[in-house]
């Protein structure tokens, strides 16, 4: 198994997975909350990652990091190197390519919670951040993991948008997909096979946890 | 500066109706104002705009002075900065978090003693002692609505507006907490406006009632004066005087009127001139019911009918006689128990000349 190559996801993912609970969540709070009427246009661009293939993704990614795009030029002036082919131009590219897996539950359970309680919320003199941190986050708890958790999982697995926009530098961007492709490249069926179980097996701890937690089994419970 | 609230807005419901209303609430003594119409009136509405939860298209909100809103010059309010405690009907109470938690929820700005006191003491006024732990879904209906009230006075607010505080009950706690609703609002002294379409609810709690019907204020004034006199037919159906019929004055003389209402003659008081048409209207309480040939009472007047509808409600019964026009009559269960009233049950209906309000009509039929 390559130890190297599972520490590089592992950092990856959680990371994707945090800065996207960070942005996620104020991108969410206003697609569920904003009357703007041309809303649904940053809601398609959200989801796209989901039905774009990620070498397409990767691709427009690339060239928009890369050294003749404003964007690239301005990374490179400000840090010193270019991002492509390094680990933050992967990390720019998972939060983008794992964006709907996030937003998506966040926005979907936003969208329960009952208008009356944030205005009796209003009504006792809370903000519209206070109310969000004292009342929406805690209702929306099990959405805001599952939001997470699908993040984490879905980039655990990335592999044409890393390819494309990673390359496959070990210890940096070989993440353990690239590595499994290499092991089957190289004939090495039994070093694959063992990455796979691996990553099957972590995909599979991670779902079964997000969906034992949304049946709300614990529920009959007796409650303490 | 003016202690008065004055409100003067419009909405309009596409398809249904317009809002456009205004009224005036003083504010120098603590005083209720109850905002009555029937579901679907506007009234919850102007409620929330009151809160600042809702936005008429024009318009505006004085509060002692203060501008809550007004269109012209682009001032809006929000409800954060209105100091108001709001109650709506289904009491909105957090399920995440415990009695407490909810009642110390706006005391965010005080320090820990201070909200610990607070809360303290609005438990103790409400008899919340030992729910202060549970959780919203562990509480029975009346323990949710004084939760509510509770969570509302908390933070001394200057306005509390209720909405319908006590439909989410069963009746025999409704009626059990309405008194005690009117105490606290005394206690409080907390200027309050109510939204209800009970009148029972309206005459014990209010101070001052607006009766509002798509979306305009049709009367104003102190309850038992708007349900003993409603201004006009639309205000007596509305305010639940359950008979209202056309009638037309054929004898007038010594302060009584005898009105012919469908060919029966009936006896009321008439002290003003009214015209010949007007419509009669007689609160189904101030019916009394007897068997064929009692012969004479103190009652004016007696009609021969036939019972068409009886129906229990509570500890009441609502029955329904065809004197020549339909009339109701709100009778005790023992009182139809002991005259044997069903379907097509002979009666005579008694009722005192008082008990007949008249209200001029210009419809021309």
């Amino acid at each position: 198994m390559n130890w190297l190559a599972i520490g590089v996801t592992v950092k990856l993912a959680t990371l994707t997975s945090l800065i996207l609970v960070a942005i996620g969540l104020p991108l969410a709070y206003w697609l569920s909350f904003s009357r703007w009427r041309w809303k649904f246009l940053v809601e398609s661009v959200v989801a796209l990652p989901l039905v774009l293939p990620p070498t397409v993704l990767g691709f427009y990614i690339l060239v928009a990091i890369g050294p003749h795009s404003p964007i690239g030029r301005s990374y490179a002036a400000l840090v010193g190197h270019s991002l492509p082919f390094t680990f933050e131009g992967l990390l720019f590219a998972s939060i983008l390519y794992s964006l709907p897996f996030a937003v998506q539950p966040f926005a979907s359970v936003f969208g329960q919670v009952d208008r009356r309680l944030i205005e009796a919320s209003w009504t006792l003199g809370q903000s519209r951040l206070k109310t969000f941190v004292k009342l929406i986050v805690p209702l929306s708890a099990a959405g805001i993991v599952t939001g997470a958790v699908l993040s984490f999982a879905h980039t655990l697995g990335e592999f044409g948008v890393v390819l494309m926009v990673g390359g496959n530098i070990e210890g940096v961007t070989r993440t353990v997909s690239i590595d499994i492709y290499d092991e089957v490249q190289s004939l090495n069926y039994a070093g694959a096979a063992k990455t796979a179980l691996f990553l099957l097996v972590i995909s599979y701890a991670v779902l079964l946890g997000v969906y034992a937690m949304n049946r709300k089994v614990w529920a009959v419970w007796p409650q303490k | 500066m003016a202690a008065e609230m004055i409100v003067a807005i419009q909405k309009s419901f596409p398809g249904r109706f317009s809002l456009d209303l205004s009224f005036r609430m003083a504010l120098d003594k603590p005083a209720v104002l109850i905002l009555f119409g029937p579901s679907g009136s506007g009234k919850t509405t102007v409620l929330r705009c009151l809160a600042g939860l809702e936005w008429p298209e024009r318009g505006q909100i004085q509060f002692r002075g203060d501008t809550w809103l007004d269109t012209k010059s682009g001032v809006r309010v929000p409800p954060q900065r209105r100091r108001i405690g709001f109650m709506s009907q289904d009491y909105a109470l957090f399920p995440t978090h415990s009695v407490e938690g909810n009642i110390a929820f706006g005391l965010s700005d005080l320090g820990a003693e201070e909200r610990r006191r607070r809360v303290a003491e609005v438990v103790s006024l409400l008899q919340l002692q030992g729910a202060e732990a549970l959780k919203p879904n562990q509480l029975s209906g009346g323990q949710q609505q004084r939760v509510a009230l509770a969570r509302a006075i908390a933070r001394r607010p200057q306005l509390l507006l209720l909405d319908e505080p006590l439909s989410a009950l069963d009746l025999p706690t409704r009626s059990k907490l309405c008194g005690e609703l009117r105490a606290l609002l005394k206690h409080s002294g907390i200027p309050s406006v109510v939204v209800t379409h009970d009148w029972a609810e309206a005459l014990a709690l209010g101070d001052q009632m607006v009766v509002i019907n798509e979306g305009h204020v049709l009367q104003g004034g102190a309850p038992q004066e708007v349900f003993s006199r409603p201004l006009n037919a639309d205000v007596a159906r509305i305010v639940g005087v359950e008979t209202v019929v056309r009638g037309r004055v054929i004898e007038s003389s010594g302060g009584l009127v005898t009105v012919d209402v469908a060919g029966t003659k009936l006896t009321a008081l008439g002290a003003e001139e009214t015209g010949p048409d007007l419509f009669v209207c007689i609160r189904a309480e101030d019916v009394v019911l007897e068997p064929l040939g009692v012969g004479a009472t103190s009652a004016r007047n007696h009609l021969a009918g036939t019972v068409r509808e009886v129906h229990a409600m509570g500890a009441l019964v609502h029955v329904g006689i065809d004197c020549g026009f339909p009339l109701s009559a709100l009778v005790t269960r023992s009182a139809v128990e002991d005259l044997r009233l069903s379907l097509g049950t002979p009666v005579v209906a008694a009722i005192k000349a008082g008990a007949l309000h008249l209200i001029p009509r210009h419809d021309g039929r």
